[in-house]
């Protein structure tokens, strides 16, 4: 089987852009894509988006997209998957590169919250969830991850505030990702200061929801000219796992089991055995404790004691494990369906060593896990860098 | 208007009422008609009894729209005697501060009123503090 290329990467800042629409966005980031990738010409358009139905009134985005972007006749289609959408449109467009039906592919994750204020984006948060016996009773995506908060300190005696070394280090990180939308670096007081939104969460807790687009551009190794002017990135390893969709019908509420099977899967794949054989790992930090379930469920960490690894500088960026090198969901900002490709664009950057001041120094392999829900739905890709 | 949504749900909402699995009798809430544990077909009724305890719970802050009006409110995991967790508000609370373990039972409230004052107000379980018996 032909192996698939990540060719061309394109992303907008990470904010509030009030002056611009859902496709102007995904314009922005897909042009920087393709012209990143010489202007090879998508056969296939995924589209990743979470909430515009709701947001914008706007569904049917991948003939939009493609229409926008001036890519019809091209194949069309919309991926959601919650906060995995940007993910899981990869890995579809990944899966038909591989089948052979198409040879190039596009995926353009994009999301518009401005477009609402306030409860209104919180209700599209909420509709991820169990609508009959979640949402209906005002369960959001924060109180969920504010449950597994106080699970998660109560279960293994966590100090209060031990979890803030998460969104301290993407603070940290994010101060050289151009891209972000938060570039400074937050302090342990700023950090114990802020407001509960769901307690024990605060509002440093939950990465922000903001506006953004992301793209990359896929090619098949057969399609591709040679020599390719640019190193190339390989999608070595790809893979999707499901737990339950409901918090209240997991059996262990402390285990991102999805997690852990979609990362197995790909890293399988890409030859390797464990997540410790990657030089980094962008994972999922919706909020500060997905951060430390997953580095748990990855096995990076025994269960409970993510935080005081993270303390001890083994996941800074030259730590043992870098993690969420460009800021992350917290700093970086969390458009969405788009998160899961800016993941996928910050990692390739890493392995094209184009990350700037944030280089990890010396990568060849990276991990990206994206989670829908609390890993409800879980992706991982193993990138690596090809000579 | 949900008008079928709200209807098709009101044993659930107003009765917890659930299913039992004739295999290998593991109680479920929500129903499932697939039995978790063993798989099997799992469509027999079963009435919980509403008590339980507190799992875990937190006070939403930033409500969606339809809860605007409630916020703050606390949202909780509650373990059933008979076994499942589900999710829902914690209400009649007073001075009480929720913890976990907290024993509580299902009482009926108003959830939210489905599109503004002219809708239809959606009720259904939440859970109180259990009341103790007076003493003699």
């Amino acid at each position: 089987m032909d192996e698939v290329f990540i060719v061309g990467l394109g992303q907008t800042r990470v904010g509030e852009h009030w002056d611009r629409s859902l496709r102007e966005l995904a314009l922005e980031a897909a042009e920087a894509a393709q012209h990143d990738a010489a202007h090879l010409r998508p056969q296939l358009v995924v589209v990743a988006n979470m909430a515009a139905a709701r947001l914008s009134h706007q569904a049917h985005l991948g003939a939009l997209v493609a229409d926008f972007l001036g890519l019809t006749p091209a194949e069309a289609l919309t991926v959601e998957a919650a906060g995995a959408s940007g993910a899981v449109a990869l890995r579809q467009a990944f899966l038909a590169l591989r089948a052979g039906a198409a040879d190039v592919a596009l995926v353009v994750g994009v999301e518009k919250f401005t477009d609402q204020v306030g409860p209104e984006v919180e209700s599209a948060a909420a509709t991820t969830l169990d609508a009959d016996y979640e949402a209906e009773h005002g369960m959001t995506p924060t109180a969920q991850a504010g449950l597994l908060m106080q699970l998660y300190q109560h279960t293994y005696q966590v100090p209060e505030g031990a979890l803030g070394v998460f969104p301290m280090l993407a603070h940290r990180h994010a101060v050289g990702n151009p891209f972000a939308m938060f570039r400074r670096a937050i302090s342990e007081a700023v950090y114990a200061r802020a407001g509960k939104i769901s307690d024990p969460l605060n509002l440093f807790d939950a990465a922000p929801y903001a506006d953004g687009a992301a793209a990359v551009l896929l090619a098949r190794a057969s399609a591709l000219p040679r020599p390719w002017p640019r190193p190339l990135v390989r999608i070595a390893g790809s893979a999707a796992a499901t737990d339950a969709l409901a918090l209240h019908d997991r059996e262990d509420l402390l285990d991102f089991a999805a997690a852990r099977a979609a990362a197995q899967r790909a890293l399988a794949q890409a030859g390797l055995t464990s997540a410790a054989e990657v030089d980094l790992l962008e994972l999922f930090d919706a909020f500060s404790v997905y951060a430390a379930l997953t580095l748990e469920a990855l096995e990076l960490a025994p269960r409970g004691r993510a935080w005081e690894k993270a303390q001890a500088g083994a996941f800074d960026l030259d730590g043992e494990l870098p993690i969420l090198t460009m800021g992350g969901l917290k700093a970086r900002g969390h458009p969405g369906g788009a998160t899961g490709v800016y993941q996928v664009v910050e990692a390739a950057l890493q392995l094209r060593q184009q990350a700037g001041d944030n280089q990890v120094v010396g990568a060849q392999r990276a991990l990206t896990l994206a989670l829908g829900g609390p890993a409800s739905t879980a992706v991982a890709h193993v990138l690596t860098r090809e000579a | 208007m949900e008008v079928p949504r709200h209807w098709r749900l009101k044993k659930q909402r107003y009765a917890l009422v659930g299913e039992v699995c004739p295999s290998c009798g593991a109680k479920l809430f929500p129903p499932r008609d697939v039995c978790p544990v063993c798989k099997a077909e799992a469509k027999t009724l079963y009435t919980f009894s509403g008590r339980g305890e507190v799992l875990a719970f937190t006070t939403v802050t930033q409500p969606p729209a339809e809860f605007a009006d409630q916020a703050p409110y606390v949202v909780a995991l509650v373990r059933l005697e008979e076994g499942p967790t589900l999710t829902a508000q914690l209400t009649d609370l007073g001075d009480e501060t929720p913890y976990i373990g907290m024993p509580v039972e299902m009482v009926t409230r108003r959830l939210r009123t489905d599109q503004g004052e002219r809708g239809v107000i959606v009720y259904g379980y939440k859970f109180r503090p259990r009341l103790q018996p007076a003493p003699a």
